[in-house]
């Protein structure tokens, strides 16, 4: 066994049980970073695969944002995880047969499925001399301009939604009130009294 | 060289795991939403794994739009999800009932 065989069954099994653990685990903290640990053998993969930029992506968006997002609600919200766990048993039953089945059925397509005749003809011309990440780039930036920033767009108005949903005015601490304090009118705010010698106010 | 139906078995079975969380979770949605990102993770091996032996390089680049969409759709989840939470006090998908769907 080669040593890309035994990175990618190495990498291929940490991935699904990272993807396991994720989804059983008990504390939500443990399943963020599990989570993590799939995403950094998916990307392992990716680069045995020969597709470094987007293995580097992967780590950069999945880990570095997406997963610490997760570990930050999880945290902030302050919820009885126990208690949510408790029901976690009723429904095994029903997700093991869902799971097998559809595992089946992928089995299944996988086992018959092999390339169609003359595949070798069709497939593309051997990949350019240049590193994987300038030929993506020199794709993207000629093809797939628009789309690419169609994905701009998608992320603007994923982030100005995520601060509309989550801004919120309180009513409950002080705020300064910059008009307020300029719009003061000493003639309201104090009064001088006229203290007679020998009288208290 | 790794078989192509190597890279698509793994796949496979990411994305069963992925439909297993959803049902085993119907508690949390948090992690119903990695369970999520763990079935469109699966999807973007496929891409790769067929770019990779196609020699082309569009799996690729549309892995990166999956991976664009994937993030948006965590930042506005978790953003429903606090306002949620803030609203009822819980993240129950049973307490979601407002709308009586």
């Amino acid at each position: 066994m080669g040593i890309a065989e035994l990175a990618f069954y190495t990498f291929s099994m940490s991935t699904l049980i990272g993807g396991t653990f994720t989804v059983v685990s008990r504390n939500p903290v443990h399943s963020v970073l599990w989570l993590i640990l799939a995403f950094l053998s998916a990307a392992g993969l990716f680069v045995l695969l020969g597709a470094e930029f987007v293995a580097m992506l992967l780590i950069i968006v999945y880990v570095g944002a997406v997963a610490v997002l997760f570990l930050f609600v999880v945290m902030m919200l302050d919820v009885d995880f126990a208690e949510l766990k408790a029901e976690m048993a009723k429904y095994l039953p029903l997700g093991l047969l869902i799971g097998v089945i559809v595992l089946m059925q992928l089995m299944f397509a996988l086992g018959v499925w092999d390339y169609s005749s003359g595949y070798e003809d069709r497939v593309a011309a051997a990949i350019g001399s240049g590193t994987n990440t300038a030929e993506l780039g020199a794709i993207i930036y000629d093809e797939y301009i628009l789309i690419f920033q169609l994905s701009g767009l998608i992320l603007l108005v994923a982030m100005i939604g995520a601060i509309v949903l989550t801004l919120r005015h309180r009513t409950d601490v002080k705020r300064q009130d910059v008009v307020a304090q300029m719009m003061r009118d000493p003639a309201k705010a104090m009064e001088l009294k006229n203290v007679k010698p020998g009288q208290g106010l | 060289m790794i078989g192509l139906e190597h890279y698509l078995a793994v796949a496979a079975a990411l994305f069963v795991i992925g439909i297993f969380g959803l049902f085993l979770n119907r508690k949390n949605i948090i992690i119903l939403l990695m369970s999520i990102e763990l079935m469109l993770l699966s999807v973007n091996i496929n891409f790769v794994a067929f770019s990779a032996y196609l020699n082309d390089y569009v799996g690729q680049i549309f892995t990166l739009f999956v991976l664009t969409v994937a993030a948006a759709e965590a930042a506005i989840g978790l953003a429903i999800l606090v306002c949620f939470f803030r609203n009822k006090g819980s993240i129950d998908v049973e307490d979601v009932n407002v709308m009586k769907g």
